[in-house]
């Protein structure tokens, strides 16, 4: 699977839609070189409006986060831990001092963000208009002709991905957010931001066969001396697993990531409870007072 | 959807994409900045944070201004978005929960022959079933396309429940408001039609009490099931907290309309004092970084005087019996209070650390 050339489903075409089968992301930031190579072909193919530039200091990456016309987010985070069994710093040619002393321990890694498609969708769930709908290879897709721009979908999602588009942009007024291109995926084609990953960081293909591919690598790199590496894909929370997931080095927080999301859905019998039992209250009190109160 | 025409120019451009980026390392596009955007040429030269080479004293490694390492998350960056209501959605919280309230003073005023009131609370009631819809309309992004609502019902979105609670609300508080004021003046000789008008008033009544009563409280569940810490930390206190707020406010306007009438005052009694044990819980039960946004900057500015108003401020002034300046100061709080609990809604998603303490 991993591997350029026809073989790999990053390259060649397929027939998930037409076979309805789930597919996903799988995104690697040990292999990412942080090129933006996934952001410039997502807004190119779907013509995501350019929504101006913020000089933010975050590193090199003035993208800031995923948003109403951002779908790829390129993170670039810096640590100082070493990368492995990476030398890092001027080296003497002693490497026993090198390493004590020389050493300058520090990571970059670069990860490649995108909407989660997650098995238990907050804002699917969220919305009143069933703009937002499930698609045949299970992916979470945004019906712009329907979306009346009410924004419950941005409040419902658990990451932050999601946005209504500001003005003066483009199709201003609706929530956007990536579509797994769902067009090119109709036509048999591979999203465009994993078909322009140099390294196949991103990885796409179906679900299933992710998961193990996935799991393995993480095996992988513990053995290569990556002892914090870990799959992100809650499966344990109410989002139920994600279907873009990702590798991560360290904790999720450092990444943006919530350790354990949930999706909102999970508070509405709490609060339903509350909403009843405040009516029923009111009615009462009111039957009440007027019964006994002259 | 599919754009099969752009397909083979852009199956090259793509290759083009990745070919870049293996030979540059690097790609730039419209409305992408990478390491082509302004370098933090300082940071280059003098090591993260300026502190000369890096923090070892050694030769720098090329790291940016700020290695992001005392923010949380990602360089501080909000994890959820922020909602995006504007001033109109608070209005609405505080307008549905007081005309809610009063269609369900006029439905208890009904029941025990209170026509003075019933056409009083039914024409606050009718107000609200006409301004809600404005004002929720007025707030889409796209407002042409609000009967879109009206495609799906979903009872796991409260929106989508909001909309058929709102709906039928307004088409039985306005028609209601007028067959009770038809009614009052008598306009029909008595007999059948007279009789029909009187059942239709009646049902109507009732029907606006009993959706009135959800559209002041659902708007607790709209903002407590979502995935703003400060607001699902409260999903259980929020309906009761908005549903207590309207009926006080809609009490309140009635006695400023000068119904002063026993029951009513009692009710009047009983939501200040739950509102002064809510802001006691608020002010006592903190739930750190999660809620901290109900006691800090502008949403903590904006609910401390608001659920004072409200709360503890309109019971001094109801035990010393200046009614008429407590309706003013509940009503007061309540709306501060509606736009305090949507500024705490955007302050809290903004902070990092109150959504990793609520998703932990």
């Amino acid at each position: 699977m991993i591997g350029e050339g026809i073989l790999s489903t990053n390259q060649r075409k397929h027939t998930y839609v037409r076979d309805q089968r789930t597919v996903g992301f799988y995104t690697d930031p040990t292999l990412c070189i942080g090129c933006k190579a996934c952001e410039v072909a997502c807004k190119e193919w779907n013509d995501v409006p350019d929504d101006g530039f913020r000089w933010s200091g975050n590193s090199y990456d003035h993208t800031d986060a995923l948003g109403a016309s951002t779908w790829r987010h390129v993170l670039f985070i810096e640590q100082d831990q070493p990368r492995g069994r990476q030398l890092a710093g001027p080296m003497s040619g002693d490497l026993l001092s090198d390493l004590t002393e020389h050493e300058d321990p520090f990571r970059w890694l670069f990860l490649s963000d995108v909407c989660k498609h997650c098995e238990e969708a907050g804002c699917l769930e969220a919305c009143p208009t069933g703009s937002i709908i499930r698609t045949e290879t299970q992916t979470v897709l945004v019906q712009n002709d329907i979306c009346n721009g009410c924004g419950y979908c941005v409040v419902g999602c658990p990451f932050g991905v999601i946005d209504r588009r500001k003005k003066p942009l483009k199709d201003a007024g609706g929530a956007f957010k990536c579509t797994f291109c769902y067009d090119r995926q109709a036509s048999g084609l591979v999203p465009a931001c994993a078909k322009a990953c140099p390294t196949e960081s991103i990885l796409f293909g179906p679900l299933d066969e992710l998961r193990p591919h996935a799991a393995k690598r993480v095996e992988q790199l513990k053995a290569a001396g990556y002892p914090d590496a870990q799959n992100y894909d809650p499966v344990d929370t109410s989002v139920k697993g994600i279907h873009a997931f990702f590798l991560i080095l360290g904790n999720p927080e450092a990444y943006g990531l919530p350790a354990k999301p949930e999706i909102p859905t999970i508070h509405l019998k709490a609060s339903w409870t509350s909403a009843f039992l405040t009516a029923f209250g009111a009615l009462g009190l009111s039957l009440l007072a007027f019964a006994f109160l002259k | 959807m599919p754009k099969p025409d752009r397909d083979p120019a852009f199956e090259r451009r793509l290759d083009e994409l990745r070919q870049e980026a293996k030979t540059q390392g690097r790609v730039e596009g419209r409305g992408v900045d990478i390491a082509g955007s302004p370098l933090p040429i300082a940071a280059v030269k003098n090591g993260p944070n300026g502190h000369g080479p890096n923090h070892r004293g050694k030769p720098g490694l090329e790291r940016a201004v700020q290695s992001g390492a005392d923010k949380p998350g990602y360089f501080g960056m909000p994890v959820i978005k922020p909602p995006v209501w504007t001033w109109e959605i608070p209005i609405y919280f505080f307008i549905g929960g007081l005309c809610g309230m009063a269609a369900v003073i006029a439905l208890a005023a009904t029941v025990f022959g209170q026509p003075e009131i019933v056409r009083a609370a039914m024409w606050i009631a009718a107000f609200g079933g006409v301004a809600s819809p404005v004002l929720l309309i007025m707030d889409l992004g796209r407002p042409l396309l609000f009967f879109n609502m009206l495609r799906v019902f979903k009872l796991r979105s409260a929106m989508s429940m909001g909309v058929y609670i709102l709906t039928p609300y307004g088409m039985t508080a306005i028609p209601g408001a007028m067959a009770v004021e038809l009614a009052h003046w008598h306009l029909l000789p008595d007999g059948l039609w007279s009789t029909l008008l009187h059942l239709v008033a009646v049902t109507l009544t009732f029907a606006a009490g009993l959706s009135g009563m959800l559209l002041a409280t659902y708007t607790g569940v709209l903002i407590g099931a979502t995935a703003v810490p400060a607001w699902n930390r409260h999903r259980s206190l929020l309906p009761l907290h908005f549903g207590t707020a309207g009926m006080g406010s809609a009490v309140g306007l009635l006695g400023l309309f000068g119904y002063t009438l026993r029951p009513l005052a009692a009710i009047f009694w009983v939501t200040v004092a739950v509102e002064t044990i809510l802001w006691l819980w608020l002010m006592f039960r903190r739930h750190g970084p999660a809620d901290r946004a109900l006691h800090e900057g502008l949403s903590g500015h904006l609910l401390m005087p608001a659920e004072i108003l409200s709360g503890p401020l309109s019971l001094v002034l109801v035990s010393v019996g200046w009614m008429q300046a407590a309706a003013v100061a509940f009503m007061l709080g309540s709306l501060l209070s509606r736009f305090g609990w949507v500024q705490a809604g955007k302050q809290s998603s903004k902070d990092p650390e109150a959504v990793f303490a609520s998703q932990r």
